[in-house]
Formats: C-alpha cells, sequence, structure tokens
C-alpha cells in the first residue's frame, strides 16, 4: 500500500507523467495561495469519487458483476462522469451551507473540478488497475489520495516558481502559458529520477 | 463569410490549443507516434462537432440549471461510440490511447465549444464551429507528435525515416518533451501574432 502511495504521489505523478489536469494547472497557477485551495478541493473530491467508482465498477460494470453473463463495462465512461458530477455538486452544496466562508474561496473552481480530467483519469486508471495493484476499496482510497496529493504538489510548485518568475526577463512570446509548459517539462524531467523506487 | 471566418479561426490565430490552452490533459500523453495522435485527433473533431451539433438541437429545451448535466450526458455517449469504434476496428491504436479516449468527456475544448458557442448559435453553424476547433486540436497534435516519432525514433507512421546514421533520442519519447515542444510551437506563434503577447 505504501508503494502504491509514493507510486501515485511521485512516479506517476498526475501532471508531469500523464498530464492529467493541465488546463486548469496552467490557469490556475499564479498565486500560491488559490493554488494550495483548488490542490486540496481536486485531492478530497479525488479521495471520495475513486472509491466510489471502484465500488460501482466492483458490485455494476465488471463482467458477471451485476448478473451472469452480462458485461456493462461499455457504461463506466457514462456512470463515471455522473458520480463525479453528482459528488462534486455536493460538496458545493455541502460547502456553500456549512461553511460559506470556504465557499467563497473556492466558489469559482468547485464546478470546474467535475471536468477536471485528473479526476475522470483517476478512476478510469483505477478501472485498469483493479486486479493488480488495486484489489480492496483501502487500496482505491490510497491511490486516490495519492493521485491527488500528487497534482495538490506540482500545482504549488508550479505556482511558486510562477510568483518567482514574474521578476525575471521572460522572452515576450514567451510570457505566460509558454514558459508555463517549459518549466512543467522541467519539473517533468526532475520527478523522472524517482522512476523505479521501490518500497 | 462568417462561415468560412468561423472555420478558419480556430485552425491557426484563436486555436484552442495554443492560443486558449485548453484540451491540454488529454493533449500531450498521445503524441508519441503519429498513428494515435492523429486517430485522436479526429476523434475529439467527431466528438465536438456532434456534440455542438446536438446540444445546439437542444438548446431552446434545456433550462439552464441543469444543462452541464446534459451537455457530460451527449459528450459522454458520443465517447462511447468512438470507444466502441476503436476497439471494434483500430484495436491497436485504441491500446495505445488506453484511459486517454475517455478523457475526451472531460476535454475542456468539448464543453468549452458547447458552452461559448452551441447553447448561443444555429446547429449548422455550431457543427461547423465544432469541426473547426476539433481540426485544430488535430493539428497541433499532429505537428507534436511528428518532431517526437522523427527525432525519438527516427521513424513517420511506422516508416524509418532517419537511418543507420541517426540515434534515436530516447528523451523526445518522455512526457516532458511534449510540454516543451508545446512550449516551443506557443513561442513561435506568439512571435508570429504579436497581438497574443502578454504585456
Amino acid at each position: 500500500m505504501l508503494n502504491l502511495f509514493i507510486n501515485s504521489v511521485f512516479i506517476e505523478n498526475m501532471v508531469f507523467a500523464y498530464f492529467f489536469g493541465m488546463c486548469s494547472y496552467i490557469a490556475v497557477s499564479k498565486s500560491v495561495k488559490t493554488a494550495l485551495g483548488l490542490g486540496a478541493a481536486v485531492t478530497f473530491v479525488q479521495v471520495m469519487t475513486v472509491p466510489l467508482n471502484y465500488l460501482l465498477n466492483e458490485y455494476v460494470l465488471a463482467p458477471n458483476a451485476l448478473a451472469e453473463g452480462v458485461d456493462l463495462s461499455f457504461l463506466s465512461f457514462i456512470l463515471f462522469i455522473a458520480v463525479i458530477a453528482a459528488f462534486v455538486q455536493l460538496v458545493e452544496m455541502i460547502v456553500e451551507k456549512f461553511a460559506p466562508a470556504l465557499y467563497n474561496q473556492l466558489g469559482i473552481f468547485l464546478p470546474l473540478i467535475a471536468v477536471n480530467c485528473a479526476i475522470m483519469g483517476g478512476s478510469l486508471f483505477m478501472q485498469q488497475m483493479v486486479g493488480t495493484e488495486i484489489n480492496s476499496v483501502g487500496d482505491s482510497i490510497v491511490y486516490g489520495l495519492g493521485s491527488g496529493i500528487g497534482w495538490w504538489l506540482a500545482i504549488v510548485m508550479m505556482a511558486a516558481i510562477r510568483e518567482k518568475i514574474e521578476y525575471s526577463h521572460v522572452p515576450a512570446a514567451m510570457k505566460g502559458p509558454g514558459i508555463a509548459f517549459i518549466i512543467t517539462g522541467l519539473m517533468g524531467m526532475a520527478f523522472m529520477i524517482f522512476s523505479g523506487i521501490q518500497l | 463569410m462568417k462561415l468560412s471566418k468561423n472555420f478558419t479561426n480556430p485552425l491557426a490565430a484563436n486555436n484552442p490549443v495554443i492560443v486558449q490552452i485548453l484540451g491540454i490533459c488529454s493533449a500531450l500523453a498521445v503524441t508519441v507516434k503519429l498513428e494515435p495522435a492523429f486517430v485522436m485527433g479526429l476523434s475529439v473533431t467527431f466528438v465536438c462537432a456532434f456534440s455542438n451539433l446536438f446540444m445546439s438541437l437542444l438548446r431552446k429545451g434545456v433550462p439552464s440549471r441543469i444543462r452541464i448535466i446534459v451537455q457530460l450526458v451527449v459528450i459522454a455517449t458520443l465517447v462511447i461510440v468512438v470507444d466502441q469504434f476503436l476497439r471494434a476496428y483500430m484495436y491497436d491504436v485504441s491500446k495505445q490511447l488506453s484511459v486517454y479516449v475517455g478523457l475526451i468527456i472531460t476535454n475542456c475544448i468539448v464543453m468549452g465549444r458547447v458552452e461559448a458557442f452551441a447553447l448561443g448559435n444555429k446547429p449548422w453553424d455550431s457543427f461547423v464551429d465544432g469541426v473547426a476547433n476539433g481540426l485544430g486540436y488535430a493539428f497541433i497534435l499532429v505537428l507534436v507528435a511528428f518532431f517526437r516519432e522523427l527525432f525519438g525514433s527516427g521513424e513517420l507512421f511506422g516508416f524509418t525515416i532517419l537511418g543507420d546514421w541517426y540515434t534515436p533520442n530516447a528523451l523526445m519519447l518522455f512526457p516532458p518533451m511534449a510540454l516543451i515542444i508545446i512550449g516551443c510551437i506557443i513561442w513561435v506563434h506568439r512571435s508570429i501574432n504579436k497581438d497574443l503577447q502578454e504585456k
């Protein structure tokens, strides 16, 4: 389990190895504070939706799960996205009701999480790993947590670098997204040193 | 004339990937070779065009409060069609694309075009807009894949182009290089279109 956790945070990092959640990663990494908020929200949603989708996969979608000879795995896209969208909506309503201050801070980002590829990608990868690395609900929670934290780490580091780079002389045409992509590429190369670590 | 402008605009001046920074999530991982990049580009074009068409047809009947979930259902259905088609007729490519086909659902270009264009325009205009944005995405994908396959393995579409004298640069096949190539494309593009540069 520890191996799965380390693997999902560092080696198979959502951003650097699979490019998941790049859209909001580039758009929202301008200040560390908002990056921290969005990262926390993504990690939370990830921890909840991956196990939910794991159960859904185990008891409804997998071949012979619902009834003998019934294979519903072609429905997994639509069911996963429905679970994610419904869950994000639920979180939004709960946060709005019980923690209005937090809601105002995260306001715009919460609904955006539904279309964050990292969430959907986490569930789809979980589905692929069933039977090899993920064999129980506990494993799926660990994987959700690890991949969420990996994304969180990436966006906060990126935001910190971008806050500093404001003061450097970047070629005019590279400012903004151009330099952000190159930095991410270099960070990805740095993260490659973790590959092959086994615990 | 408006129609042709709608068509050519997303291909270069207002490209969804390098100008609006949308849809990067699934864009970069499939660019190791030209063939999957090509198939992925066409799949996104298909989904984008038809989701635009259907949402434009439905735009008067769907209350705006539930439109997101309706959009997700329409898009997810189209993606399932694409996925099943690829599995049936192009099994090897579909294995290479793995979860990234499913991630077309959360591709910001598809959602973005439906929200920004299809909900306020006639079906035919929306269809053309979807095709054009999909092709703009496909163009960048193929461009990145061209460099990565040519320098990473000395081949194009699996045929050897650079002979024995060329030592393939394996670094091009790793994820970080995709980001750096995209960064360079943005650099060139913004050097030509100076109005896009950030101050």
